[in-house]
């Protein structure tokens, strides 16, 4: 039937186009349906659907529906859901119809059977979501949007050469198993690690995502890295150095997140770590494993979202994001306060809440797989997490020292948003089988037996009594206004300013070679003029007797050549 | 009963159409009269096209006469693909004409107008089916006759002298053609083309069939307008009224094109033409030096129509490029631009007509600013512009990539090379076009300039939209053509 085989972007993009022509109410009521329409039209898939289609001679595969890409085409619905009911209020066409565009993309891109597909929607993310960023009309939002959106380029480039390269040596454009050998899949690792936020690589994420606006980092945060994890976990699973790469991704971003003052900029610290979670679930490649980095990426999903939501909220109502200016505002938002509680407690595994039920899984397998080196880096960058994300966001925002802000409840839609995402996590943390039944990989896994609940409880406690000693003792790091350099300081300083150095060397060579090209390009162009111009040689109006003349000629060549040869 | 009849109702519902035209005395009955036909004659070409795929080749032997003695006509993929490019152009092209027509040509000779068109498509199609050598040039000239009197329709007054000048060579091209199949007539006493391949290798060394040769290809190259053979052709592009240009941009060209492919590979043969005579490298370098030529003076032209026109026998270059292959994807390649050529030029030129129709002048510097005032017509332009330089999703894209692909197959990269600095060329002067139409500042400002009517939007956007439908979805074109390039070549694809 035609039904299943409709592309799951197919929906958004219509919507985004609806979207652009509607206003108001119906512009609401459409966009929300375009989620709950396509969420309902994805149940009904069961099984294995490919759609293929034949392009100068190659077979395209623009939609391919099996387990793990279901998981991830559920997901995205509910995340798009969730963000659309979030941004509601906003009166902005392009936010919404970049949003769109951007959620259909993500779903084009876990649903794309081949690599030609894949980069046509990668850089479709790339484009839509670098809206959501300008979209906050200030001039740091423009510098970081443009950064942003060159690096999203520049993956996608890589993509698409490794995408060409793994086609010349394998003659195949799908896009299943690669494995880390040679130049092309090497390439195309490294573009998935460029959106994934690989080490050394991950510095778009913590310099834009903050920048967008309140209801735009929420999109961002559920779809751009989660394609590069669902990427990962589809062609490199068992890569080991992912093990190591995700354990070091676990690990550095909580220094940066404890000292950072931008309460969002933290939240993208922590996205990192959690996202180091999945590519080292990845990289261990056992069925625990790889199910356990799916289904952080699912719950990260949820209970990110939540974070950002909340902190969306109190940006929307105060105008402010940096914890120094910021505390007390638990007195005029208590609802908001108790959601942004909930999502703290599940990023920080709290039993009950959602982290808990798949960071265990990973945590789990990298001790059977024989990482306990790796095993501790994940403990030390649990404990970090609720250090920086389960502590602070909502110390800092919430309670801490009164600012004296006095601000209402944030509209309803975002009050509903928040708490459709709060009772997914608790939901999930209290029946971990309803997320287990969707994995792509059967499960046999209880997180709550006393061994994991135990380690957890006494690992969240010593950790909280740690930061209560810290900030009782003035040890903690104070919030204050600063710049804290990362590895972008590379790039954004070191680079330019030798740059602008070679630049000052190599100047007069510059200038002569280009003076002399452009005296003879313009030579040429005369030149050609001459001859070509209008009243040049070869365009102007012939005697007919001369056309004849060629004719002649011709004939004379083809007759004459019999007697030469 | 009538399916039967389809080939020979192809040519004679035109052919009997045209002269009832003049008999009905009203421009406006005479256009609805002339569509209509129009219409129908795509409706048969569609039917014929659909009937050689499912059944293969049709023989009708014209008025029961059998082959070697009566007339025979004969639709093969090669001949059906191009009934259905000429047939499908003219559909479009007269919807469109009435507007155009209108105020192009002075209303008492309106009829005529059309009479002469449907003699020009009749004779076009009756070249494409025809079976018969002698037929075939009988056709050419009711259609080069009916041309030359289109043309010679335009406003400007140099319409005449370019006119003349393209009956004087066109002339001289039909008597080389028929000299030709005068020879081949001489040595075989057959006309089928049939006939002709088989009883030619018996007679093949000798001068006369050289001679005869060599006279076919330099006439028809002359109407096909190869390099340096083109000389009539800006002229009578840029002069002619709009809806002529269209038509003959998108289909003369072409038909010419067809009976070279006839007389070399169905009559000549493959073999005799490339390895026996030179046509392979002569094919070649004209090909290339014409592709360089007319793109490099087509950036340098004032006039839109002249711009385009040069393009045209830049693009022929294209066409006869893949032909000089010789092999069956070249020779596909040469057929599949013969198809997307008439889409993309008829497009442009059908915009070209509408930005006429509205500001009356071709030149670039009165273009200025257009872009705002009818951005749907030069919207158009910028379409057929892409798909002229060959930008993927677009039919000239389609194009490039299998006459590069045949370039690489013979292992001659340099030419593949030059087939995309060529594209180069034109993005430059498809460029120089939208740089005037959008960048640069109107001169007069207050000019009351508005978006073409619909009866030309709607036409001109159908070939637009055929455009991209056939750079996306390739199986009919592509399919065709290499079943016709297999044919052709008479090698099973």
């Amino acid at each position: 039937m035609w039904m299943t085989e409709l592309p799951a972007f197919v929906p958004f993009f219509i919507g985004a186009l609806l979207a652009a022509l509607t206003r108001g109410w119906l512009r609401a009521v459409l966009m929300l349906a375009v989620p709950v329409a396509g969420g309902l039209h994805l149940l009904s898939v069961d099984g294995y659907v490919q759609l293929e289609w034949q392009l100068l001679g190659y077979t395209l595969t623009p939609y391919r529906v099996d387990r793990l890409s279901l998981l991830f085409g559920y997901l995205f619905h509910i995340a798009a859901f969730i963000a659309i009911v979030f941004s509601l209020h906003v009166r902005d066409s392009l936010q919404h119809v970049a949003a769109m565009i951007y959620a259909g993309s993500a779903l084009g891109a876990v649903f794309a059977g081949d690599l030609l597909t894949l980069f046509v929607f990668w850089e479709l993310l790339a484009l839509s979501s670098v809206m959501l960023i300008w979209a906050r009309r200030t001039s740091r939002a423009t510098g970081a949007g443009m950064r942003y959106l060159i690096i999203q380029v520049l993956s996608g480039v890589l993509l698409l050469a490794g995408a060409l390269l793994h086609l010349r040596t394998s003659g195949s454009l799908a896009f299943d198993y690669i494995g880390l050998q040679g130049a092309a899949a090497w390439l195309i690792f490294l573009a998935f690690g460029i959106k994934c936020a690989f080490p050394l690589l991950h510095n778009w994420l913590t310099d834009a995502y903050p920048e967008a606006t309140p209801t735009g980092t929420v999109f961002l945060s559920a779809f751009t890295t989660k394609v590069a994890v669902y990427a990962l976990a589809r062609a490199f699973p068992g890569t080991e150095i992912l093990v190591y790469i995700g354990a070091i991704m676990t690990c550095f971003p909580i220094f940066y997140a404890v000292i950072e003052n931008d309460l969002r900029r933290v939240l993208a610290y922590s996205m990192i770590n959690q996202i180091g979670f999945m590519v080292c679930g990845i990289g261990i490649g056992t069925a625990l494993a790889v199910n356990g980095a799916v289904a952080h990426a699912f719950n990260d999903v949820l209970f990110k979202g939540l974070l950002f939501m909340s902190m969306g909220a109190v940006l929307h109502l105060t105008g402010r994001m940096n914890g120094s200016d910021l505390g007390g505002l638990y007195k005029s938002m208590p609802i908001t306060t108790t959601f942004c509680i909930v999502g703290a407690a599940s990023i920080s595994a709290f039993p009950l809440f959602s982290g808990f039920v798949s960071k265990s899984m990973v945590m789990s397998a990298a001790l059977l797989e024989d990482y306990p080196g790796v095993w501790l880096m994940l403990l030390f960058a649990s404990a970090g997490v609720f250090h920086h994300a389960g502590i602070k966001i909502p110390f800092f925002a919430f309670f801490a020292h009164d600012s004296g802000i006095r601000v209402t409840e944030p509209p309803r839609n975002m009050l509903i948003a928040m708490g459709i995402a709060a009772v997914l996590c608790v939901l999930i943390g209290c029946y971990p089988t309803l997320l287990y039944q969707l994995l792509p990989f059967g499960v046999d896994y209880t997180p709550y037996d006393s061994t994991h609940v135990l380690a957890q409880l006494q690992l969240l406690f010593f950790s909280a009594l740690a930061f209560a000693w810290l900030k009782l003792s003035g040890l903690y790091p104070p919030e204050l206004h600063s710049t804290n350099l990362d590895a972008e300081w590379l790039y954004r300083r070191v680079l330019p300013q030798s740059w602008h150095r070679l630049i000052a060397v190599l100047r007069p060579i510059d200038t002569f070679v280009r003076r002399s090209t452009h005296r003879r390009v313009s030579k040429f162009i005369s030149g050609m003029f001459r001859h070509h111009g209008p009243h040049g040689v070869l365009a102007r109006t012939w005697p007919t007797g001369s056309m004849v003349l060629w004719v002649a000629m011709l004939l004379a060549v083809y007759v004459l050549f019999h007697y030469l040869k | 009963m009538i399916r039967q009849h389809l080939p020979a109702l192809q040519v004679i519902l035109p052919l009997l159409a045209a002269p009832t035209c003049l008999l009905l005395r009203r421009a406006g009955l005479a256009w609805l009269f002339a569509t209509v036909v129009g219409f129908a004659t795509f409706a048969i070409a569609i039917l014929l096209l659909r009937q050689v795929l499912s059944q293969g080749d049709i023989a009708y032997a014209m008025g029961g006469w059998s082959a070697p003695w009566g007339i025979q006509y004969y639709v093969d993929p090669v001949s059906a693909l191009v009934l259905l490019i000429v047939s499908g152009i003219s559909a479009v092209v007269l919807p469109y004409a009435a507007r155009s027509v209108a105020q192009e040509i002075p209303s008492e000779r309106r009829c005529v107008f059309y009479t002469l068109f449907l003699l020009c498509l009749a004779g076009m199609l009756g070249i494409a089916i025809t079976g018969d050598a002698f037929n075939l040039f009988v056709f050419l000239e009711i259609s080069s006759l009916s041309s030359y009197a289109l043309i010679s329709m335009g406003q400007d007054r140099r319409a005449l002298t370019s006119s003349y000048q393209y009956l004087i060579m066109g002339t001289i091209g039909a008597t080389f053609i028929l000299i030709g199949v005068g020879l081949l007539y001489v040595m075989t006493g057959t006309l089928n083309m049939q006939d002709l391949a088989q009883r030619l290798p018996a007679v093949a060394t000798t001068r006369t069939i050289h001679t005869a040769f060599a006279f076919l290809v330099v006439g028809l190259s002359l109407k096909l307008a190869l390099f340096p053979l083109h000389l009539w052709l800006p002229n009578a592009y840029t002069f002619a009224p709009s809806v002529v240009t269209t038509f003959l941009a998108a289909t003369a060209t072409k038909v010419a094109l067809y009976a070279l492919l006839r007389f070399v590979f169905t009559i000549f043969g493959a073999e005799y033409a490339f390895n026996t005579m030179p046509l392979g490298p002569t094919l070649l370098l004209l090909a290339l030096l014409g592709l360089f030529v007319a793109s490099a003076v087509a950036i340098f032209q004032e006039n839109i129509k002249r711009i385009l026109a040069y393009s045209s026998v830049a693009q022929i270059g294209y066409m006869i490029l893949g032909i000089s292959f010789a092999t069956v994807t070249g020779v596909s390649a040469g057929i599949l631009h013969l198809f997307n050529h008439a889409l993309m030029k008829g497009a442009l030129f059908m915009a070209v007509g509408a930005i006429f129709l509205r500001t009356g002048s071709m030149q670039l510097q009165h273009l200025a600013g257009i872009g705002r005032r009818m951005p749907w017509t030069m919207a158009a332009v910028v379409i057929g512009g892409l798909s002229l330089i060959g930008v993927p999703l677009t039919v000239g894209f389609i194009s490039k990539w299998y006459l590069i692909q045949a370039a690489l197959e013979r292992g001659w990269w340099p030419v593949a090379v030059l087939v995309l600095i060529g594209s180069l060329l034109a993005l430059v002067y498809v460029w120089r076009i939208l740089e005037a139409a959008y960048f640069d500042a109107p001169a007069k400002p207050d000019a009351h300039i508005k978006e073409a009517p619909l009866s030309l939007l709607i036409p001109t956007w159908a070939l637009v939209l055929a455009n991209i439908y056939f750079g996306i979805d390739t199986s009919l074109t592509v399919g065709v053509a290499r079943q016709a390039a297999g044919l052709l070549l008479g090698v099973q694809p």
